[in-house]
């Protein structure tokens, strides 16, 4: 009856049918696969754990005076350096936009292939398959790991389980390892944490990944996409009818039955649960579309492999659409694929992540090398002098982003007869003061500029700062304020 | 899990609550959630032993640790102590005078002496040093007991105007109208003549006529020309810059009632480093001499 509270049950009902508040978790034994898309799997694997175990070790020339090391984020240093560019902590959007271009770039290839990302690039997918590799490795492939599951706890098994897992362990361990080595110089780290020299942090780091990396690939695996993640959640406002996703033709499939059978009525699928074992989800994607599917599809790879076999027609599970699956269902002809993958929401996702690497592009080349940040000091905010000019205090940052010692000339414009002084340098005030910034770093000055009191015309004027490289790369300003006394004012 | 949760043979069944056809689904934890919810307890007893954690009559069990935020306060300002301590080593044995031969020892004692001011200075002298009426703006060019470092440090030790300190900067001012040396028209006659010595607007007959008066009465201490004389911390007259006001109605409420403003000596009441910190704090505001 709508909108009436019926009562519960008196026991909440598992799927057991138990009464378990709690849900057992069916393990899963992945049956080993080999096709198209496993090569291709492999090859990402090898690919994203190349780029990750190596990156840190990559080399970059930038000079006496900035690290060497081509991908660092110098967290103590507040530095980023990826290969030519360096990003301080102030140009931080550039790595947001990276991540704005990252999360657009999920929903393009998620809109147009499905959950590519989840099945073949994603962390938790390819240190998974390593763990899996290992397993199959040490304990066999699906059967024998059921059987062991069942069997006694022997010398046999012992040996196997705790290979097993010592292999998982130095893998989480060397996994946790690279990571460290992005955060400071990788080749002293190493030295140092072979040493047990290293700072605390790292080894602490090392540790919580391993921990991770144990647990989620090795222990929970599918448990971290189906519970933990929440992308399989908005996955389905990604999907329509045109993404290409790991489809089961149904039609072609249904009613399924054995192959020996022989009967004109059945369906292609001949029931031999080849694409359920080797799911790595251990679902069956026989029920259509689900959250707990990554699309890694090993399925198509197994199916088509019996479908050779029977001499059947491929790609009884294959990629396809929900809009070409029904057309093919009815014998139409088919758009070219181009057409349904370049279809206007895919084009628009497009256009705003390209915009946006191509804004950044073009900011980041011609981004500036210097920097000025004037702040006037409020307290006193102006000091009348005995000859009657003058003078406010600024605090001024002299940014210097490239990795060599530099001068930069400073200047102020919008009052006549303005001189600036560096008390510290004890210096007689003049147009133009001269003054050093470390190599890829940020000086920090007090600054006086005295103003005569015939060129003060309000309380409120506005100045201009000027640094000028002295090497004749670069110019920057900023306009800050100059106050004066109402009586320095109107004596005039 | 492929099954579907409303189909009862199959799926966990619904709590039996439905909204407008809309029925929640009685979907189990997963079991490992449950560890990390045991886990999580485990850790709180952990915590809860050894760190400071339940309220009990009289306090707080303390935990085995030791730990407490006011033990960690107090080690952090002993560990800046220190720290300053290091920064300003050597500090004392330099003369003020060659301070500024060591860029890093001055920076130092600027930033002790800052903090310093902070506490000490800032009741008459404000946050910034700008001063105000009666009070001297200590970042300007001017003066009255001299603003080279042994000056400036002079003032700090002795204080201006302090009884039974023979050192202590001493003068007095006349209050030439209160108590009755100068008429109250040669009063406004040297007004105006301070006014024409500093530059402004002013009658040019009062001022021919006060600056007899002035020479007379007031050179002795201001000089001949109103340009002050720091022996007696006398201010210039001829400067933009008035301690009590260069208006007219200031100028001549000064002549008539005179000014005797006093400083503290801080000898006895700080160490004599804070003091020279101070120095060398107030001489880099801008206007060291």
């Amino acid at each position: 009856m709508p909108g009436v509270l019926k009562p519960a049950p008196a026991t909440p009902t598992g799927p057991e049918g138990d009464g378990s508040l709690y849900k057992k978790r069916v393990k899963v034994h992945p049956k080993k696969v080999e096709g198209p898309f496993r090569r291709f799997k492999w090859a990402v694997l090898f690919l994203t754990l190349g780029i990750y175990y190596l990156t840190p070790w990559l080399r970059w020339d930038r000079g006496p005076f900035s690290p060497d090391q081509a991908v660092l984020v110098d967290l103590a240093n507040r530095r980023f350096y990826f290969g030519p560019i360096e990003i301080w902590p102030q140009e931080f959007y550039y790595v947001a936009g990276l991540l704005i271009m990252a999360g657009l770039g999920l929903f393009l290839v998620t809109t147009s292939v499905g959950r590519a990302w989840c099945g073949y690039a994603c962390p938790q997918t390819v240190w998974t398959d390593l763990y899996m590799a290992v397993e199959r490795w040490i304990e066999g492939d699906r059967n024998e790991r059921i059987r062991l599951d069942k069997a006694p706890m022997s010398a046999g098994k012992l040996a196997k389980r705790s290979t097993k897992h010592a292999i998982w362990l130095l893998i989480a361990v060397l996994t946790g390892g690279a990571w460290v080595f992005y955060f400071t110089d990788a080749p002293t780290l190493l030295r140092e944490l072979l040493t047990g020299q290293a700072p605390f942090v790292a080894y602490a780091t090392i540790g919580v990944l391993t921990f991770t990396t144990y647990s989620l690939a090795g222990l929970m695996r599918e448990q971290v996409c189906t519970y933990m993640c929440p992308w399989p959640r908005i996955q389905s406002a990604m999907l329509d009818e045109d993404s290409f996703i790991v489809t089961y033709k149904a039609w072609r499939g249904e009613p399924r039955g054995s192959a020996k059978a022989k009967d004109a009525n059945l369906g292609d699928c001949v029931d031999c649960m080849a694409c359920v074992n080797v799911c790595p989800t251990g679902i069956d994607i026989r029920n259509g579309p689900q959250l707990e599917c990554i699309t890694c599809a090993l399925c198509i790879d197994a199916c088509n492999d019996v479908m050779g076999k029977l001499d059947r027609p491929k790609d009884l599970i294959g990629y396809t659409t929900l809009e070409r699956d029904i057309a093919e269902s009815k014998g139409e002809p088919l758009p070219p694929m181009w057409k349904t993958l370049l279809r206007p929401r895919v084009l628009i996702y497009f256009a705003v992540w390209a915009a946006i690497g191509i804004g950044m592009l073009v900011v980041l080349a011609g981004r500036s090398r210097m920097d000025i940040s004037v702040a006037q000091d409020r307290n006193p905010v102006y000091v009348q002098l005995s000859d009657g000019d003058i003078r406010n205090s600024y605090t001024v940052k002299l940014m210097n982003k490239e990795p060599r010692p530099r001068q930069f000339d400073l200047s102020v414009s919008g009052l006549d007869n303005a001189r600036l002084a560096n008390p510290r340098m004890g210096e007689a005030p003049a147009k133009r003061i001269r003054l050093d910034v470390r190599p890829d770093g940020v000086d920090t000055y007090t600054i006086q500029v005295r103003v005569p009191a015939a060129s003060i015309h309000a309380e409120q004027s506005d100045i201009v700062f000027k640094a000028h490289a002295a090497d004749g790369d670069g110019d920057v300003m900023e306009t800050t304020r100059f106050s004066a006394p109402e009586s320095a004012v109107k004596a005039r | 899990m492929s099954a579907d949760p409303k189909k009862p043979e199959s799926g966990p069944g619904t709590t039996g609550h439905e909204w407008d056809g809309i029925e929640e689904l009685n979907n189990p934890l997963p079991r490992w959630w449950l560890w990390i919810f045991y886990a999580s307890i485990a850790f709180s007893l952990v915590w809860v032993v050894l760190y400071p954690a339940i309220p009990i009559p009289g306090g707080y069990t303390k935990g085995t640790l030791g730990y407490s935020g006011r033990t960690e306060g107090e080690q952090a300002l002993a560990a800046l102590k220190a720290q300053r301590a290091e920064a300003l080593k050597g500090f004392d044995a330099v003369p003020l005078n060659e301070l500024k031969n060591n860029p890093q020892l001055m920076q130092a004692a600027v930033e002790g002496g800052r903090s310093a001011f902070k506490i000490y200075c800032i009741q008459c002298h404000g946050t910034g040093a700008a001063g105000g009426k009666g009070y001297p703006n200590l970042n300007d060019d001017d003066w009255l007991w001299g603003g080279s470092m042994e000056e400036i440090h002079a003032t700090l030790v002795n204080g201006v105007r302090q009884p039974g300190n023979d050192d202590t900067h001493m003068s007095l001012m006349p209050a030439f109208g209160k108590d009755g040396l100068l008429t109250k028209a040669q009063i406004a006659d040297v007004t105006e003549h301070v006014l024409a010595i500093s530059g402004q607007e002013h009658n040019a007959a009062m001022a021919a006529r006060g600056s007899a008066t002035f020479a007379q009465q007031c050179a002795s201490c201001h000089g001949p020309n109103g340009e002050g004389m720091r022996q007696f911390g006398a201010p210039n007259l001829r400067d933009a810059i008035w301690l009590y006001g260069g208006s007219r109605a200031d100028i001549t409420a000064t002549i008539t009632t005179a000014r005797a403003g006093v400083m503290p000596a801080w000898k006895g009441h700080l160490p004599e480093s804070t003091i020279r910190q101070l120095t060398a704090y107030v001489h880099s505001l801008g206007g060291g001499e």
